[in-house]
């Protein structure tokens, strides 16, 4: 049933066509955890003088996986929508390097879940941005 | 004492446009969306261009959320550099003619970004405005309203804080 439920989620992100042009890649999806991970592309920048992502580009792949998340939940029937999401910029990330989220539905009722995410680039250590969301909880 | 005769209109709208034309210009996220600015005197309005590729829900169909987010960020990011810009091209300090990414004032930082999602964003163009609350000397709020049909129908809006560049870099 989990397996079945995490197939039936990864399907869904993997079909959203905003998450393919940003070149999306789940990496690990179950019990309300997800992981993305989203190449570096020139086309993302935000600063051309630095060559940093745009933090734009850094809000969809939060919001992506907080849905993927939501999704594989074993107590959400079906899909789900952001209801709002908040994310703190602690560092830009390293330009080249591939951004990795990963997101925890840590609570959910039966209308809303709640999430928290944090992207890393190469350097686990120092997260380059954290968020946190409400998502609608949508009947099967 | 004479006064100068005002500048013609033309010259006027040039050099602002220049000006906008090469801050949305260095911006290659802001390309990538489609996002483009309509100015009337220093009042910009965003406007995303739909496209199927900034879909989120293809069930439904719907705007990607990320792609909300993004639009308002874009929007909030290029008003907070236009407004810096603005006295700067309008006294003739700044050559907008001459504006590119090496000359440009870097572009501020986001320090944290708050979306409100109020109504699912048809698969249709969007339109959005910023209002700067408060601009210090390092530190900027400022919030989004986005919209569709109709303006008082706000399908997101957004708050976010920013780092604003120095002065001299």
């Amino acid at each position: 049933m989990a397996d079945r439920k995490a197939e039936l989620a990864r399907q869904f992100i993997e079909a959203i066509p905003h998450s393919r042009a940003l070149g999306m890649e789940l990496t690990e999806i179950g019990d309300g955890m997800a992981a993305i991970r989203m190449p570096y592309d020139a086309r993302f920048v935000g600063d051309p003088v630095s060559g940093v992502i745009h933090g734009g580009a850094v809000s969809a792949l939060m919001d992506t996986c907080g849905g993927a998340a939501v999704m594989s939940h074993p107590k959400a029937p079906a899909g789900t929508a952001t209801i709002d999401l908040r994310i703190d910029y602690m560092r830009p990330a390293t330009p080249g390097q591939a951004i990795r989220a990963e997101a925890t539905c840590y609570h959910i009722t039966r209308t809303v879940a709640f999430v928290r995410a944090t992207a890393t680039d190469d350097d686990d250590d120092r997260p380059v941005a954290t968020a946190t969301g409400a998502f609608t909880v949508e009947g099967a | 004492m004479a006064r100068r005769p005002p500048e013609p209109v033309q010259v006027v709208k040039q050099r602002r446009d220049a000006a906008l034309g090469a801050l949305v210009g260095s911006v290659p996220y802001a390309t990538y969306l489609g996002v483009e600015f309509e100015r009337h005197g220093d009042e910009l309005t965003a406007v995303l261009n739909y496209s199927e590729r900034l879909i989120g829900n293809p069930r439904l169909p719907a705007l990607h959320g990320g792609v909300t987010a993004a639009f308002l960020e874009v929007t909030a990011i290029i008003e907070l550099s236009w407004a810096r810009l603005w006295d700067g091209i309008e006294s003739g300090a700044i050559d907008a003619e001459s504006l590119n990414p090496e000359t440009l004032p870097r572009m501020p930082k986001t320090i944290d970004f708050r979306v409100d999602y109020l109504r699912t964003g048809l698969p249709r163009d969007a339109y959005a405005r910023a209002r700067i609350n408060r601009s210090g000397r390092r530190y900027a709020s400022v919030h989004v309203e986005a919209w569709q049909d109709n303006r008082a129908r706000l399908f997101a809006q957004g708050t976010g804080h920013f780092l604003m560049p120095g002065r001299d870099g």
